[in-house]
């Protein structure tokens, strides 16, 4: 449920559709973070869409720009044992 | 901010399915490019993070075989394991990904080699995992405790929920 609010706001609806659960048990979770201040939304309206709160939000960019950070770190390592290939690769053909 | 290149690498979080793709292009053709992520005695080359070793046990590279390896850092080694399901030359290699201390946490990996012409290849990888918390758990990993606890107390709440 974190997960899809990190990817925009949503409708109690909206948050229960993907799984088999009803709209109350999808209410009641999110009563749990709205009290641990990570989503806010209007209190009398079922309509009205649940936003996850920076802190959450930042957490998820965090993660996802450190794994790619990681992997472009790998994958220059990779671009020079690339170059060191094609240049065996040249004193072969020699 | 990273520095900016020409080929810097693109992720892709899925916000429907709990998958993480990344793409990145190089200046090496597909045959290049595979042979870089077949041959163990290439790909210990460049495998894991800055700082880290790989040490092959096994690396039966074909449609059926499998692979383990440790990696090890000043303070850190773990084992990571996975099977080849299957390997097309220059085309695609289908595997699973596993660090052991979390058997549960198999990620089904399948790695593009696109060829674009000029001795380019465009190289398309993507997780998959079965849930989001595994996915998050993947893109948190060897990430400071602290966040992970974050994490930790973030499910604690839901469950209590």
């Amino acid at each position: 449920m974190v997960a899809r609010l990190a990817s925009g706001d949503a409708t109690v609806t909206d948050l229960a559709e993907p799984y088999d659960v009803t709209v109350q048990a999808v209410s009641k979770h999110l009563r749990v973070l709205e009290d641990a201040g990570l989503v806010s939304r209007s209190r009398d309206a079922q309509r009205r869409p649940v936003h996850l709160e920076a802190e959450v939000f930042d957490l998820m960019t965090k993660w996802i720009e450190r794994y790619r950070r990681l992997a472009e770190e790998r994958y220059r390592k990779l671009d020079a044992v690339l170059e060191t290939m094609s240049e065996n690769e040249k004193e072969k053909s020699k | 901010m990273t520095t900016n290149t020409q080929h810097e690498t693109e992720i892709i979080v899925d916000p429907d399915v709990p998958l993480v793709r990344i793409i990145r292009e190089f200046d090496a053709p597909p045959e290049k490019v595979f042979k870089a992520h077949t041959d163990p005695d290439i790909l210990k080359l460049w495998n894991g993070p800055d700082g880290y070793e790989t040490e092959f046990e096994t690396f039966d590279c074909r449609t059926g075989g499998s692979w383990r390896y440790k990696s090890s850092g000043e303070d850190w080694e773990g084992w990571f394991r996975g099977s080849f399901h299957e390997i097309r030359p220059n085309t695609v290699i289908i595997q699973t990904f596993n660090y052991e201390d979390i058997p549960d946490g198999v990620a089904l990996e399948r790695i593009e080699f696109e060829d674009l012409g000029d001795g380019r290849t465009r190289l398309t990888s993507t997780s998959l995992v079965d849930s989001y918390e595994g996915r998050d758990a993947f893109l948190a990993s060897g990430m400071e405790v602290g966040v992970i606890e974050g994490y930790n107390r973030l499910d604690g709440i839901l469950a209590a929920g």
